[in-house]
Order: C-alpha cells, then structure tokens, then sequence
C-alpha cells in the first residue's frame, strides 16, 4: 500500500462508509446492499490494518485536516479502540451479509436504499466514537449514529407498527442522554478551554478538585449510561430491539451499547483519570449497587418473557450490568474483564439475534409458544441458537465463561466475595432464560399443520461464524485477553500517570 | 441580600438556562402528547445552547471578525461554533422525532401516549389469548 495512504487510514475509517451511505440511497434498492457490504467489508480491511499497527502499543495520532492538536481534531487510535473499531466493522460485515435475505423479507423493497444508507450511517458515526480523540466529536458521532439507529429500528414498522413507538421513545431518551453529555462536557469546556481528551485529561489534573468538575463528571456519567442502557434507565432498550428488524436488532445489539461502554471506559480512566476521590465513590455506591440490581431484575424479567427476541433484550441488560460491574472496580483485572466481556457479549448477542432472526424469517413468529418443536424443522439455526445460549449462561468452553471467570477473579482479588457469588449465582438466572427456549424449540411437539424450513445459507454463515468465534475464543482466549489486558494496562496506567 | 441579587443579576443568562432546562426536561418526561414531548426535548436543547454561548461572552468582547487593531478584545468564538454543529443535530433530532409521530398518527390515529399504550395492550394480549 502506498505510503500517503496507509498514512491517511484513520481518516478513511470514518470518511469511506460516510461518502457511501449516500450512494447507496442513489443507487436505489437493487445495488444498496451490494454497495453498503462491499464498503463495510473496506472498513473491516482497514480496521485490521490500523489494529495490526496499534497492537505492540504504538499510538497512531492523526490530525484531521492538518491542525495538530489540541486545536485540532485529533483521532487517536490505541489498541482498546482498535480493538472497539475490530468489533464494529467485523460485525457490520457479517450481520450485512446476513441481511441481504432478512432484509428483503422484511422490510418493502422500495425502502432498502434508504434502509442501507441509514445502515452506513450509523456504523460511521459508530466508528466515528471510537476513533475519535475530540470530546465534542464524540458527541457528534453519537449523533450520526443515534439519529440513523432510530430510523433503523422504525423501519421494524413493516412487520410490526409497535416499532414507531419504540422507535419515538429511543429517540426522547437517546436524546435526553446525549443532551446530558453535551452539559457535562460544557463544564469541562469551561474549566479547561480544551476539548481534546488528552490535554483535557492534564488540565483537569492541574486544576485539581473543584465544584464545577464534579457536575461535569455526573451529567457525562449519567448521558453515557442512559445511552448504554443501565438499569435503571434501560426502557428504551426492550422495546427498541425487540420491535426492529431483525437484522438491525442483531448489529446495534452487538455494537451499540459497547460503543458507548468504551466511551465510558475511556472518559472514566482516560479523561476523568481518577485522581479525584469523588468519582471512585460515585461508582462504587452507585454505579456498582445499579449493575447488581441491574443483573439481577433484567435476568428476572427475561425469564417471563414469550417474546424471544424481548427475553434476548432483557438479557443484554443483565449483560451490560457485568460490564459496569468490572469497570466500577476501577482495577486492572475489573478493566480487563469489561473489556472482555464487551467482546464476548458482542459475539454472543449478535449470533442469538441472528439466529432469532432466522426463525422470524421461517416460522414468522419470535413467540416460543409458538416455536415450539422447531429444533427438528431448523436444526442449524436452534444449534447455533443453544451454543449462543451456553455462552450467555458461562458454561466452560463458551466465551461467556471466559468472561465471567475474569471478573469473579477481580472481584475475588479485590476480597469482594458476595459480588462474585452474585455473579455466579446470576448464571442461575440465564440458565432459567435459555432452557425454556431449549425445552421449548427440542423437547416439545410442533403445533399441528406447520411446515418450517431451514434458513438459507446466507443466514446460517454468519450466524455460525460468529458462533464459530464464540467456541474458538472460549477455547484459546489468549488473543482477546491479551488485547483485553494491554487495553486496561494502557488505561489504568494513563491514569497512574496521573497519580504520582 | 446584595450578593444574592448580584448572584442572580451577574449569572442571568445561566439562570435562565437552568430555568429552561428544567423545564424542557419536565414537558418531555410528563407530557403524554407525543408533539409537546418535541417541544419540551427542543426547550431543553435550546437551553443548553444558550450555556454553551454565554460562556463563550468576554466581557467588553466584541465579535470575533478581525478589525487590525492590536487591543481589541474578542469574544470566544469556539462554543459558536460548537453550538452551530449542535444546532444542526437539534433540527435532525426534531425533524426525526416529527417524521415518528406523523407515522404514529397515520397507523394508530393518535398521537397520545395513554391511547397507543391502550391499544398495543390490546395488540399484545387479544380476546381469544387469555392475558
């Protein structure tokens, strides 16, 4: 590759899948999908490329238009958001393949144009969080990607109107939270003049402990954790995923909130730094007490749900509550652990609501009353829907298992021992969850007079890809925690910069 | 009594936008009309706009168009900036929201929270499924 354009990759990222959203609208439904899959499969190239340049711990510092920063927007990319960058695009390229087939069943063909520019769009602005080393870009990216996440899910209109609904409700949230961010960060803005992350994080160090700090640090908390769905600001969330398209549901459940997970992670250690008391006691009395609740009443509630994709939703929720879980620890192995996990769940998620979305496809239905005796009618798909199952529960050789083992660990090291029975007992709960579906789909006798077929291939290969990397990484985890523990180790270690 | 009134008369315009804020928060949350739910995100953002542009004012600052003269003082022209770029997304969030509640109103005919909520009751647990 020649040099200018290796050099220019950061920018590429975000710039190749912007240019192309609009081109898919031009193009219309019979080449969008064409454009968006061959695009995001560009984006995923380069996301390997800057990734493979990061993981020895270089840090690619990229000043968009020429102007160095802290003027300037800066994208920075270090190996946790190579990693995050690794996850999004790899993602967006499996759930569009599979969403050639679930699209075209479920939403009117004259749309699809505008269904896969939205699409782009919000992986752009996804990618765009990520890469970005600007606080208010980040709020703009949010944006983007907000903005097309909710025409996504409205599109879920075609099969079910009850996704306008949702759609509108995730949008007066999602907008309450960003809105929230953009005060928080106004009052770092005026404390420090700057914007860019890193001087941001110095100037709060020197200015020290102060009134005006602490409301910055509460409303950017607070945005950034009704946008990640923590209990108790998670309503949005069921209804928003259980009521959008199929395909949509699998990616935003995949990336979404892990987005905004990691734009946690990197205001709360990178920014924040916590060299200020104050915001190591927010989360251990709040942040922490919440993702227990969350853990526990999410996982609760998912077991009385006959929607499947709605269990799956409330089950995110729990999910999420592990990754707070770890960083509310605030040590490097609880770092680590989020970071994992934020992975793992990622790759569980999106193959159990492929796999959801396959049995929308062929029995029109998300019911499991109503999916009963399905295991015989679509052995691929209910196979791959259990092993996605196991991993959600932890059960060894999954990389659930991986996951939770990290964080009973750090919170074992920590001498923290009813959390860690917490989390092990809460397996208990996701067991409950997915062997209902199991006993459902296996054990019990088709209603009468219903004729279901295997989905197409199209669908079962990126579902068993990702399910594929579910078993493999729950094997041999040592790429993802050693990616997952360099990560934490350049995060706690910018903030013990800070420290002495 | 004196410091309180110069609290309030030196801060006015952040006064005033904690008053809007709190407002526009409170019409989004309480409000079952989907149409004044916008109104009162739009209030909120508008408030935060007008906080984002006071502390960009320097007292005795003009605006920040070059004139050649060496001791002219500028206002921060920064949080302008910001706020145009916030100003943009405000207007897509509200264009969004207004296209949802036009669609709303075409496939449930109307657009307050209690009546929809009533009838994906009824579209969740119909006569012939025992609730």
């Amino acid at each position: 590759m020649p040099e200018a354009l290796t050099h220019h990759l950061p920018a590429l990222q975000v710039v190749l899948t912007l240019i192309a959203a609009p081109l898919c609208a031009l193009v219309g439904s019979r080449w969008a999908w064409s454009v968006a899959t061959a695009t995001s499969i560009v984006a995923f190239a380069i996301a390997i490329a800057l990734f493979a340049s990061v993981l020895d711990g270089t840090v690619i510092s990229y000043h968009m238009g020429g102007w160095a920063p802290p003027l300037g927007i800066e994208y920075r990319i270090d190996i946790l958001n190579g990693f995050v960058l690794l996850i999004v695009s790899g993602i967006a390229v499996l759930t569009l393949i599979y969403a050639q087939k679930s699209v075209a069943a479920e939403i009117a063909s004259e749309k699809h144009g505008l269904f896969y520019a939205a699409f782009l769009l919000c992986l752009t602005g996804l990618m765009g969080v990520a890469i970005t080393g600007d606080a208010f870009n980040v709020f703009v990216f949010l944006e983007i990607s907000s903005l097309s996440a909710y025409a996504l899910i409205a599109t879920g209109a075609d099969r079910d109107r009850r996704a306008l609904t949702a759609a509108y409700n995730y949008l007066i949230m999602g907008t309450i939270g960003a809105t929230f961010f953009v005060i928080g960060l106004g009052m770092l803005y005026m404390l420090t003049g700057t914007l860019n992350m890193a001087d941001l994080a110095q100037r709060l160090f020197d200015h020290g402990d102060n009134r005006t700090l602490r409301t910055g640090f509460c409303f950017v908390l607070i945005g950034l954790t009704l946008k990640l769905a923590m209990f108790p600001l998670h309503l949005w969330l069921p209804d928003a995923y259980s009521r959008a398209p199929s395909a949509v549901t699998a990616f935003l459940s995949a990336t979404a909130t892990k987005v905004m997970v990691y734009v946690l992670l990197r205001f709360l250690f990178a920014v924040f730094s916590f060299s200020f008391a104050f915001e190591g006691s927010v989360l251990r009395v709040i942040v922490l007490p919440l993702a227990m609740i969350g853990i526990v009443v999410a996982s609760v509630v998912a077991i009385f749900q006959d929607d499947l994709k709605r269990m799956l939703a409330y089950s995110s929720i729990a999910q999420i509550g592990y990754m707070l879980l770890g960083l509310a620890l605030v040590s490097q192995t609880g770092v680590m652990a989020s970071i994992v996990h934020l992975f793992n769940h990622a790759v569980t998620k999106a193959a159990l609501f492929m796999a959801a979305g396959c049995f929308v496809l062929q029995a029109e239905t998300t019911s499991i009353r109503e999916l009963r005796g399905i295991g015989r009618d679509m052995p691929w798909t209910t196979a791959a829907f259990a092993i996605g199952g196991l991993s959600l529960i932890g059960v060894p050789l999954t990389v659930g298992f991986i996951s939770k083992w990290y964080l009973v660990e750090a919170f074992i090291a920590e001498g923290w021992w009813p959390v860690a029975l917490l989390i092990v007992g809460s397996s208990l709960l996701s067991f409950t969850y997915i062997w209902r579906v199991v006993e459902a789909v296996y054990l019990r006798d088709a209603p009468e007079g219903v004729v279901r077929k295997e989905a197409p291939l199209s669908m079962l290969a990126p579902m068993w890809a990702l399910v594929g990397l579910s078993l493999y990484f729950g094997v041999d985890s040592s790429l993802t925690s050693a990616a997952a523990s360099r990560a934490a180790n350049a995060l706690i270690g910018a903030s013990n910069l800070f420290w002495q | 009594m004196d410091s309180a009134l110069a609290l309030i008369s030196g801060h006015f315009n952040y006064w005033m936008g904690i008053v809007l804020m709190m407002l526009g928060l409170y019409v989004a949350i309480s409000r079952g009309n989907l149409i004044k739910k916008v109104i009162g995100l739009n209030l909120f953002q508008t408030s935060v706009f007008m906080l984002y542009i006071s502390m960009g004012k320097v007292a005795g600052g003009t605006a920040p168009i070059l004139t050649g003269k060496p001791d002219t003082v500028y206002s921060n022209p920064l949080p302008h900036v910001l706020i145009l770029t916030a100003i943009v997304v405000g207007i897509s969030t509200t264009a969004l929201a207004l296209a949802l509640v036009v669609r709303i109103r075409e496939s449930y005919g109307t657009i307050e929270e209690d009546e929809i909520a009533a009838i994906e009751r009824k579209l969740e647990f119909p006569k012939d499924r025992p609730a």
